[in-house]
């Protein structure tokens, strides 16, 4: 693809919210859509506006994104270090497979009641259930990234002298990391939904927290731009995740 | 596997298998792979191994590898150095990690054994230099072309400065004249350094070209059937050795030994 395709593409990329946006500010304006349900982009950014500037959007934001780091984080190196484990062992894989089966299909937003009352309404729980809502994605992930990994990459490693180390951090963790990297960006969608849901729930700050709030007083404004900023919390985390890929696997085509 | 030690007389064995046999589990019992092979590789010699796909050849390279155990036998070889490998293996087809560059790739062999960094470099740089890839030190593997990712195999191989140079057809997945530059790469190299080389290979061409002496295997299971030298001089241009009517009977002669087998392993 030249780089007039890429610009095409990019251009193309941006019409589609663009003409959303403006498709939907034209009906509002022209009455097809009741404001009272339905308000138009400029007043959900106005309302937007309003609450950077008391500072109210940045806070909950903030608190949101704070739960998503910490918990990405104690989620995803445990996962990738059971992965890499399970993709090298037949042994440890057999063990801990029908584990991982079992409890990957529960919906971990159901878990959320438990982890409350194990770990209290506060900040442990938000950041616990990030976590447990992205391990198992990047866990599976990685354990594939390293079953797919060819079987020629271990032999030079052997034939070249690495013990169970060496085939660790010079096979299996770099031929696997495309894969962590899909798993990442996989759990950041699951990141976003599991904890937008569970500050609704229960908590008294975050974006959730903030689109609840707004539910109980009627503020229709308020509970759309809580929608936008989820919407564009994803997608820079997307972009940022991209970006750190690109920088650490140079060896992509 | 027992180790005899690197210094002593000259012109000594370097490798030598006595007896090794493998057998591993297959659907119907017990396979033999390999059965009683002995021979040996005097210092500084370049051995060519031919046989029909399937006698076992990869398997005995493997085997001097380290990448595998024998049933039974014994292998003979000199005891390791520190910062050099006992042997450095030239595998077939894929040969590179996709996530080193081909510096990065040269030193690989030097990492493993724990060779500091700054040497690591120097060594690494030098052995790249000599392959002719200084332009893509740092390229990746998808960058080259199958010949130039080979002579990046071939330079990590070296770089190591092993005793004993293991090669599996390493040049088979290359086109006619890419192998034919390789060789003379190869060739080149081995002047230099007077390698041990054992040089497994399908093509009755390229181990005349390469080796001082050629191991003709059976079929299943591998044995060595004959020891055939090559008594052509060195060095050995593509052109003048193909001149030469002692290159045409060389290989007449090897398939000879081995068309038998080959027609056997058909059957």
């Amino acid at each position: 693809m030249g780089v007039t395709g890429i610009r095409s593409d990019r251009l193309l990329s941006a019409l589609s919210p663009i003409g959303f946006l403006v498709v939907w500010e034209a009906l509002s304006r022209t009455g097809v859509l009741d404001a009272r349900f339905v308000p138009a982009p400029s007043t959900v950014l106005h309302a937007l506006a309003g609450m950077t500037r008391t500072g109210e959007l940045p806070y909950h934001v903030a608190v949101t994104v704070r739960r998503i780091v910490f918990g990405f984080a104690l989620g995803a190196v445990p996962a990738v270090a059971v992965g890499l484990a399970m993709g090298l062992s037949r042994p440890v894989r057999a063990l801990l497979m029908p584990l991982v089966s079992a409890i990957y299909p529960i919906p971990k937003i159901a878990v959320y009641p438990l982890i409350i009352f194990y770990l209290g309404l506060g900040e442990a729980s938000k950041i616990g259930i990030v976590a447990l809502s992205i391990f198992f994605l990047v866990l599976l992930n990685t354990m594939a990234g390293v079953l797919a990994l060819e079987p020629a990459y271990f032999k030079i490693a052997r034939a070249y002298g690495a013990d169970a180390r060496g085939v660790f951090a010079t096979v299996a963790f770099p031929g696997a990391l495309p894969q962590i990297f899909t798993g990442l960006k996989l759990g950041m969608g699951f990141a976003l939904i599991v904890i937008v849901g569970a500050e609704l729930l229960g908590s008294d700050a975050g974006v959730g927290h903030l689109i609840w709030k707004a539910y109980q007083i009627f503020d229709v404004d308020t509970m759309f731009a809580g929608l936008l900023v989820t919407a564009v919390l994803g997608w820079v985390a997307t972009m940022a995740l991209d970006w750190v890929e690109q920088r650490v696997l140079p060896w992509r085509a | 596997m027992t180790a005899a030690p690197l210094s002593g007389a000259p012109a000594r064995n370097h490798i030598a298998v006595a007896g090794l046999a493998k057998r591993y589990p297959g659907p119907r019992g017990l396979v033999t792979a390999l059965d009683d092979v002995t021979f040996v590789v005097p210092e500084g010699s370049f051995c060519a191994l031919i046989g029909p796909s399937g006698c076992g050849k990869t398997t005995l390279l493997h085997i001097l590898a380290g990448l595998i155990e024998p049933t039974s036998g014994t292998v003979t070889m000199p005891h390791p150095e520190p910062g050099r490998l006992v042997t450095a293996v030239v595998f077939q087809g894929i040969s590179t990690f996709p996530w080193l560059t081909v510096l990065q790739n040269v030193a690989y062999g030097l990492r493993m054994i724990g060779v500091p960094l700054d040497e690591r470099r120097v060594r690494a740089a030098h052995h790249v230099r000599r392959v002719g890839l200084w332009a893509f030190r740092d390229a990746f593997p998808h960058q080259l072309s199958e010949g130039m990712r080979q002579r990046v195999s071939i330079a990590r191989a070296f770089a190591t400065d092993p005793a004993i140079l293991l090669m599996d057809e390493p040049f088979a997945s290359l086109d006619e004249q890419t192998r034919l530059l390789l060789q003379d790469e190869l060739l080149r190299l081995w002047q230099d350094t007077r390698k041990t080389v054992l040089f497994v290979t399908h093509s009755l061409d390229e181990a005349v070209r390469l080796a001082d002496r050629v191991l003709v295997m059976t079929a299943s299971p591998g044995r060595i059937k004959t020891d055939v030298p090559v008594p052509l001089a060195r060095p050995r241009g593509y052109r003048e050795i193909r001149r030469d009517a002692a290159y045409g009977l060389l290989t007449a002669r090897l398939w000879d030994e081995l068309e038998a087998e080959v027609v056997g392993a058909w059957a």
